[in-house]
């Protein structure tokens, strides 16, 4: 610990007098957005009922650079955010190229779906530049797809449903009926639930297809009650990324069981209800800044500016090598407000961190729950550990 | 009705005539006073037997509680009221408040009685409030989340610790500006002083350690890493910390690691860890020193150290989450 902070220039700190009046340099964190990003536009389930709203995460980006002002004081430097946006994936990379060859800019958050952010990753190349994943949880971006430029501040989908799949373990709630929608975003959820079942030791009942409609020719695969008839389970996983048929699941089961996944119980990274570990201080300062609650997206958002900022702090202000070699490295402690001391995974670049297990106002549980056991890092027992590793840098 | 401990076993009327000419220390109540965050109530327990005498409502989220420069009265940060409250120490009874305080969490009070310095969690400042006229007479921008508040014995500087951006501001009190930022570990908590005021210790409470930083050059001059057996590194969060009046002896609550540290001030050595409840982070020492008491926050009880025998010797059940503790023993 002390050999990290020595490594700062501790004299910049010390001065005499007020800190205030020193001059500063200013420090442009990118950030990139594909315009008309179909994820923000949700389809509506009916007039004026949006049932899984999602917002974009510049605020929690926006609300971190605000925090940054302090920390920036001591060290003369001022934290900002430079915005650029396209319409196509090749189109935002040249904007991230402009944007690295014009103002030196560096670091780039991303909120960009997981078929836009390999294209960045490749144009920025052998550049000086760090990607940080905001909004893409795909699990080959950790795996096959991976980037060495490119570290996932979301958790990535193995990562949720190994935390959902502690939960059930720890219940002992071991049958699962998965109830499978027809995008493939669905299919990826419920894929990924259905390896943390193996992982953990759970049994798949069953994995049913649900459509949404009401053709009385389709009711095997649009009535609740049917989809959920004629098999054993303790619990019902529903894989529906739009929402529209999981919130119709709860009470409409044939048996009284509990509902989980995509509705009912959730894994997410963040939860405006976490009471615990800071929480309430970061929820209340992005609802009084921002209006809204704070969300998965906006907190990744945050936590990866604050990650920038503790980078290029605990180095001195050092070049890009150096700050990039620390946020890779072992040294570097993110507080995400978790409760845990996070840092990104070598092996696939994904932040490692708690994740919360929450209903619509209550967080249940924290991951990894407790007795889930991890010979270095209790943490890695959530998405790929390093002997499951598939990425090659 | 003022209780007047010890000084009843000699007699109604010699009590009175000591009660006249009674130094401060004559007038202890014997009560202790726990402030429960999530219950928003204070417990009282009797300091010598430990029992829960009552509790009595106040105002919502109460933290940080500080007694007045005579003792006869404390002040209690309600968090979600914006205030401080004003309590007889003798009785509980609410004698004032002190309002429009942005979310108090901890504070200190002048050597001299007349301020109260207090970190405002919420909008990244400390504020100086001052008893007599119950005003905020001035405010000190901070990093966010500004947490430990401890002033020096000759009230000239003032340091506070901003828990999200892991700095210890060192403010001059007579300009009431920072005049240093000292970076230290992650998420920074309360602070100690040694005996002489050499040595400020901060709590990181992410990092697990007790910063160590040389108040005459504000650099960091050393660490305390803590790891009870059977617990990792992610475990160790320590909060608050003391130091006895001797200088000889630290004591720090080490959170979810649900003991609290003995070090040896001057060799930084780890001398013993004693477990107590789940997530200990108040602490509070009696007047002779030979219980602590520590509040732990997420098993809603008190633990009762004897610090001779370094064993918890009794754990009470308060309100919901407990946070400060103040004992009225002297």
């Amino acid at each position: 610990m002390i050999n990290r902070l020595l490594m700062v220039l501790i004299a910049v700190m010390a001065m005499a007098g007020p800190v205030a009046a020193v001059e500063k340099t200013s420090f442009a964190i990118g950030y990139l957005e594909i315009e008309g990003d179909v994820r923000y536009e949700a389809p509506r389930a009916y007039a004026g009922i949006d049932v899984r709203p999602r917002q974009r995460p510049l605020d929690g980006a926006e609300l971190s650079i605000r925090e940054s002002k302090i920390i920036g004081r001591a060290l003369g430097l001022k934290f900002s955010l430079e915005r650029a946006h396209a319409d196509t994936a090749a189109g935002l990379a040249q904007e991230m190229g402009r944007l690295h060859d014009d103002m030196g800019i560096n670091y780039f958050l991303a909120d960009a779906a997981a078929e836009v952010l390999p294209i960045l990753s490749d144009y920025a190349g052998d550049r000086d530049i760090l990607l940080f994943n905001l909004s893409a949880p795909d699990d080959t971006l950790r795996a096959e797809a991976c980037a060495a430029n490119t570290l996932h501040v979301i958790p990535s989908r193995a990562m949720l449903a190994d935390a959902m799949a502690q939960f059930l373990v720890a219940r002992r709630w071991d049958d699962i009926l998965i109830l499978q929608g027809e995008f493939p975003e669905d299919a990826a959820l419920s894929q990924a639930f259905q390896a943390a079942a193996q992982k953990y030791g759970l049994t798949v009942s069953g994995v049913r297809d649900f459509v949404i409609g009401s053709d009385p020719r389709d009711r095997e695969k649009n009535n609740i009650a049917l989809l959920t008839t004629g098999v054993d389970y303790d619990v019902v996983f529903v894989a529906d990324s739009l929402g529209q048929v999981g919130r119709y699941v709860p009470y409409q089961t044939t048996a009284p069981r509990p509902v989980i996944g995509s509705e009912g119980l959730v894994a997410g990274a963040w939860h405006w209800a976490w009471e615990r570990h800071g929480a309430p201080q970061l929820n209340q300062r992005f609802e009084r800044r921002i209006g809204r609650r704070m969300e998965d997206r906006d907190w990744a958002a945050w936590v990866a500016v604050k990650a920038i900022v503790e980078a290029v702090v605990r180095t001195g202000v050092a070049d890009f090598s150096t700050v990039a070699a620390y946020l890779k490295g072992p040294m570097l402690i993110i507080d995400g407000y978790k409760g845990a001391a996070m840092s990104f995974r070598p092996w696939d670049n994904q932040l490692r961190q708690p994740l919360l297990i929450h209903t619509y106002n209550a967080v249940i549980e924290r991951a990894p729950l407790a007795g889930f056991l991890h010979a270095t890092q209790y943490m890695d027992t959530l998405g790929y550990d390093m002997p499951e590793n598939r990425c090659r840098f | 009705m003022i209780k007047i401990g010890p000084v009843n076993k000699i007699g109604p009327a010699i009590g009175f005539i000591l009660a006249l000419v009674a130094t401060p220390a004559l007038a202890a109540s014997g009560l202790v006073y726990v402030t429960n965050e999530k219950s928003s109530d204070i417990t009282v327990l009797d300091s010598t037997t430990f029992e829960v005498l009552r509790s009595f409502d106040t105002c919502r989220r109460p933290r940080g509680v500080h007694f007045s420069h005579d003792r006869t009265e404390f002040y209690v940060g309600c968090a979600d009221d914006n205030q401080i409250a004003i309590y007889e120490t003798a009785t509980g009874g609410l004698v004032g408040r002190i309002l429009n305080i942005e979310e108090p969490e901890t504070f200190d009070l002048s050597p001299d009685g007349k301020l109260l310095y207090v970190s405002n969690e919420e909008d990244a400042a400390a504020s100086i409030v001052d008893i007599e006229s119950r005003r905020v007479i001035g405010e000190v921008e901070t990093g966010e989340e500004p947490e430990g508040v401890l002033i020096t014995a000759d009230g000239k500087t003032v340091y506070v610790a901003s828990e999200a951006a892991n700095i210890v501001h060192v403010i001059d009190t007579e300009s009431a500006e920072v005049v240093a930022d000292i970076l230290v570990d992650t998420r920074p908590r309360r602070f100690a002083l040694n005996l002489d005021e050499t040595e400020l210790w901060v709590s990181a409470e992410l990092a697990g350690i007790v910063d160590i930083i040389d108040t005459a050059t504000n650099k960091i001059i050393g660490d305390i890493t803590f790891l009870p057996t059977g617990f990792r590194k992610e475990q160790v969060t320590p909060v608050d910390l003391l130091i006895t009046k001797d200088g000889a002896t630290a004591y720090v609550a080490l959170g979810r690691a649900n003991h609290v540290a003995v070090v040896d001030v001057m060799s930084r050595q780890i001398l013993d860890y004693i477990l107590v409840g789940k997530r200990p982070w108040g602490l509070a020492l009696t007047a002779d020193e030979k219980f602590l008491w520590v509040a732990n926050g997420l098993s809603d009880d008190i633990t009762i150290i004897d610090t001779e025998s370094l064993k918890a010797i009794k754990s009470v059940p308060v309100g919901k989450v407990p946070y400060g503790i103040l004992i009225d023993d002297q």
